[in-house]
């Protein structure tokens, strides 16, 4: 232990935590749970929920956790029948006006009001005879509403909008009971990040028009992804009910995206769900295109590179993985002749206060991931040379009608596709190919950081990941190849990543600049 | 003087000696009046013998706390390099108080100076005086006296011709009584909404604008240029047997006495003499019922509680309410103790800043049950639950508001049980006082 750590007691626990670390944090460690709500480990705290207050020996009242540092040698209880009693009348106080609307409200089942009176709550009102306050319904901006019945004044809204976003439109607004969240009257709650007030209420008052009445939270499943939008690499939670995505969600990582993720990366998940997939491999026959299995599929795949001795291209578009990307250009191996990703381009939005958190101009997850496995070609110089290329492998990738026309002169086309594009009459190959909520994978933000994602949903019809069917069609180009069986393998198989496991990349991420430094 | 009554022979006048004299109101009538030669002697010493005498005349907070003065202006650093600010607290909203509003009505240099001196001993460039919004008069008297006393050279960058800064700004308030509390009112000087800082971090580390600061009532700024010119030792015999409590104090007496007004006393004086003998006593007729002796935010005081009770803090203490800001409510037999602790609570109610969970529904909830007992349609168990949402109110939030709300409400429910029984039982309530 050194001088600048401090030893404490949080319900019988002893944890040693950095000095200057407040009560809260250090029960974390202790394992201890201190219920709260205007605390958040992103915002600064103002003490005013009252519910964190917890028993220090020696302290002639009790505490706030969340604002009061540890000492050495302090003995501190959350679960004391004083400390407990406390909460019991916060949460009464809190719910006196409280409505009893959880069965049609959002938040219930992550609710944190609906957890803690469970836990330590009364189970009858004394707060009989009287009206609960009333206030109706506010549409703060393009997703959010506010229900001022609900609120329980915690203020995280508001000390967001203000220190992490900088555009402090919110403000609570009168006094006492009477007192409400309310929005500058000029102004609408539409930062390119505001989004983020309805993950940080504890209550259902902020909530998204978006999801309203969407799904009940016990119902989701919930997976850990990487935001497809642009390079920045959020972490997210898919959130998924039968398959089917129904709410994009920040998940924390200190070292990316904090607690947070942009409008528009939440927005953007309805292409997950498209109904109009390509459910089983197609193989052109004539002007027809002829359903068929994979074995068929894959052998002609393998032919088509075979024969293509005149050069192979790859475009690919920024939602491809780096398993996909790395098997599809080992694929191409000696013959490739320009490797592209298309990345379409948009404003660049900050978060406001903090550093290196943007959405970013460049939106394609994966385009750091494509310049590490060697996919460095302009796109417009690549379809410029399209004109006669003895094969295009076209991964998933949006293109323009000018981009149509280019790949018209190529000589073969096999087109990896999650939907069908029938401006693509050239294709000799149509593959079913999953969506990144789909498969596992790996993406590489901008700051060469490696992050991995889970597949949320089901994939549909015979639809498989493009490293699959490329590395099924590689180990047919020649024999005593073995193509890998898991994503975990294909990934371990890159030499771009060489002595990096999924298990070394956790859910975390780790860059690899960082890793070599590590080891040297 | 017991304005705006004529001087009673008991009161010892020091700061009120000039009240009701318009003259002592401009520079001129209060140079004339000795006024200033204190801020004179001050900016010959050093700011730490300032200090050292504020802290020997044993002056405390006149604002309700009672905290060391000298103490208090000690805690500021020295030589740190930062800005440092006063504050004055001239916010006087607390229900029965209004002994500061006499001070900047009638004698606003008294305040400018004390404001200056201890800038000196603080070394605080600029005072910020934040008043009181309802205060239009003082506020208008206080904004002549600033303008004079920079006309005269008194305020300014070459005070008094010393070649030091002494600045005095005048913030006036916007209605919100939370703004009285220290940390609020830097808040509400800042610009943004009026709420109640966590402590730490104290004023004298970060206070206004995140500088070093110090904040003082008024009456207790007012009582410095009186030590500096006739000494420590002098304002520390101003005291009738408790060393701790000592000088003058103004008491705003209101309520059902023949004389209502502000009375100076020495502190240690008998309640019961102020009451009877410089208030007149109660009207033909009545009886004491009861008094609440700092400010609606203390506990109620019982007749037999104020018989021998001394006027000061630890005297008050002992009877188990508060010397506070000296505002007293006196009420006789024909006050509702259940309406006028209803009123008191609505009071709190409507000025929560609404930052804490147990102040904000607290007041609220209490209020409307004592709104409940009132109409005659109270639950058997509401004098518990009362007393228990005051438990859960008092200790519980930043600042002391609600612990305010709680204190009369928890002292009525002990002390005047038969005023809440009336209306729990079928026995008819008393008359209502039309305080």
């Amino acid at each position: 232990m050194t001088d600048a750590m401090v030893s404490v007691t949080i319900d019988g626990v002893p944890v040693q935590v950095p000095k200057g670390t407040m009560i809260i944090d250090a029960a974390k460690q202790a394992g201890v749970l201190v219920p709260h709500y205007c605390y958040h480990p992103a915002l600064p705290s103002p003490a005013v929920c009252r519910m964190c207050l917890v028993e220090v020996e020696k302290a002639p009242k009790l505490m706030p956790a969340c604002v009061t540092a540890v000492a050495d040698g302090q003995v501190v209880h959350v679960g004391s029948q004083l400390a407990r009693d406390a909460r019991k009348a916060v949460l009464e106080f809190l719910l006196i006006n409280h409505p009893l609307d959880c069965p049609i409200c959002d938040q219930a089942g992550e609710c944190e009001l609906q957890d803690f009176v469970y836990q330590e709550g009364r189970s009858g009102t004394r707060y009989s005879d009287y009206a609960k306050r009333y206030a109706p319904v506010e549409d703060f901006g393009p997703d959010v509403l506010y229900v001022p019945n609900r609120c329980i004044l915690c203020t995280r809204c508001v000390r967001f909008m203000d220190s992490v976003a900088g555009d402090a439109v919110l403000e609570v607004y009168d006094r006492g009971d009477r007192a409400y969240i309310g929005i500058d009257a000029e102004q609408r709650l539409d930062h390119p990040w505001a989004g983020n007030v309805v993950d940080l209420c504890p209550v259902g008052s902020l909530i998204s028009k978006d999801f309203l009445h969407k799904a009940r939270a016990w119902d989701l499943d919930k997976t850990p992804s990487i935001c497809p939008g642009c390079t920045q690499g959020c972490n997210i939670t898919v959130d998924t009910r039968d398959s089917a995505v129904v709410r994009l969600r920040p998940r924390p990582n200190l070292d990316v995206n904090r607690h947070f993720i942009c409008d528009t990366g939440r927005a953007d998940y309805r292409w997950m769900n498209r109904g109009d997939r390509v459910e089983a491999p197609l193989i052109r026959d004539g002007d027809r295109f002829q359903a068929c299995d994979w074995n068929v599929a894959l052998d002609r795949i393998a032919a088509l590179v075979l024969q293509a001795e005149g050069g192979i291209v790859v475009l690919a578009g920024g939602r491809a993985s780096c398993e996909s990307i790395g098997w599809l250009l080992r694929v191409a191996g000696e013959r490739n002749r320009g490797a592209a990703m298309k990345v379409p381009l948009g404003e660049e939005a900050p978060i406001g206060s903090i550093p290196n958190l943007a959405l970013r101009r460049e939106r394609a997850a994966n385009l750091e991931g494509g310049r590490v496995l060697g996919m460095r070609s302009e796109w417009r110089d690549t379809m410029s040379q399209l004109q006669g290329a003895a094969l295009v492998l076209v991964a998933d990738v949006e293109l323009d009608d000018g981009d149509i026309a280019a790949l018209a002169g190529a000589r073969r086309v096999i087109h990896f596709a999650s939907v069908p594009d029938p401006r693509i009459t050239t294709a000799d190959v149509v593959v079913p190919i999953t969506t990144m909520v789909e498969e596992q994978g790996v993406y590489v933000n901008r700051d060469g950081r490696a992050q991995r994602f889970l597949p949320a949903r089901s994939a549909p019809g015979m639809a498989r990941p493009i490293w699959w069917a490329a590395a099924q069609a590689w180990q047919r180009g020649s024999g005593g190849r073995r193509a890998p069986s898991t994503a975990a393998e294909a990934f371990g198989a890159l030499d771009a990543f060489a002595g990096v496991s999924y298990r070394d990349l956790g859910f975390g991420g780790m860059t690899v600049a960082q890793r070599e430094s590590a080891t040297t | 003087m017991g304005y705006p009554h004529p001087i009673h022979p008991r009161e010892t006048p020091v700061l009120s000696t000039h009240f009701g004299e318009t003259a002592a109101r401009t520079y001129a009538g209060w140079v004339e009046r000795g006024g200033y030669i204190a801020l004179r002697r001050a900016l010959t010493m050093l700011p730490d013998d300032i200090v050292n005498e504020v802290k020997a005349s044993g002056l405390r907070g006149r604002g309700g706390a009672g905290f060391a003065t000298g103490m208090k202006w000690s805690f500021m650093p020295k030589d740190d390099g930062k800005p440092h600010y006063l504050c004055c607290n001239a916010d006087e909203s607390e229900p029965g108080t209004f002994k500061d509003r006499e001070i900047m009505r009638w004698t606003p240099h008294a305040l400018i100076e004390g404001c200056a001196i201890a800038q000196l001993a603080m070394r605080a460039e600029t005072c910020y005086i934040y008043i009181r919004g309802e205060f239009t008069e003082p506020y208008r008297i206080m904004e002549m006296a600033v303008a004079e006393a920079y006309a005269a050279g008194v305020l300014g960058p070459n005070a008094m011709g010393s070649g030091k800064r002494i600045d005095v700004v005048l913030h006036r308030g916007a209605g919100a009584y939370i703004c009285g509390e220290e940390t609020a009112l830097m808040n509400s000087i800042e610009g943004r909404r009026g709420n109640p800082r966590i402590k730490p971090p104290f004023p004298a580390v970060a206070g206004l604008f995140g500088k070093p600061t110090t904040i003082n009532n008024v009456e207790t700024l007012a009582a410095v240029p009186a030590i500096i010119n006739r000494g420590a030792e002098w304002y520390s015999t101003l005291c009738l047997g408790n060393p701790k409590s000592t000088g003058t104090k103004l008491i705003s007496v209101c309520g059902h006495v023949q004389r209502p007004g502000v009375y100076e006393i020495t502190l240690g004086f008998p309640m019961k003499d102020l009451i009877y003998d410089l208030c007149g006593g109660m009207r033909p007729g009545r009886t004491l019922k009861a008094v609440i002796p700092g400010g609606s935010s203390v506990p109620i005081m019982t007749p037999e509680e104020v018989e021998d009770c001394v006027t000061d803090y630890e005297g008050i203490v002992a009877k188990g309410s508060m010397l506070g800001s000296g505002g007293m409510i006196v009420m006789d037999d024909s006050t509702d103790l259940v309406y006028q602790i209803m009123r008191l609570a609505r009071f709190y109610a409507h000025e929560s800043c609404a930052q804490c969970t147990n102040c904000r529904e607290g007041t609220a909830w209490t209020t409307r049950i004592l709104e409940r007992i009132l109409a005659r349609e109270a639950k058997p168990s509401d004098l518990d639950l009362l007393l228990e949402l005051s438990d859960q109110m008092t200790g519980r939030t930043i600042c002391v508001l609600s612990d305010s709300c709680a204190a009369p409400v928890v002292s009525g429910i002990k002390k005047f049980r038969a005023d809440f029984d009336a209306y729990l039982g079928a026995a008819p309530a008393v008359a209502m006082a039309g305080v």
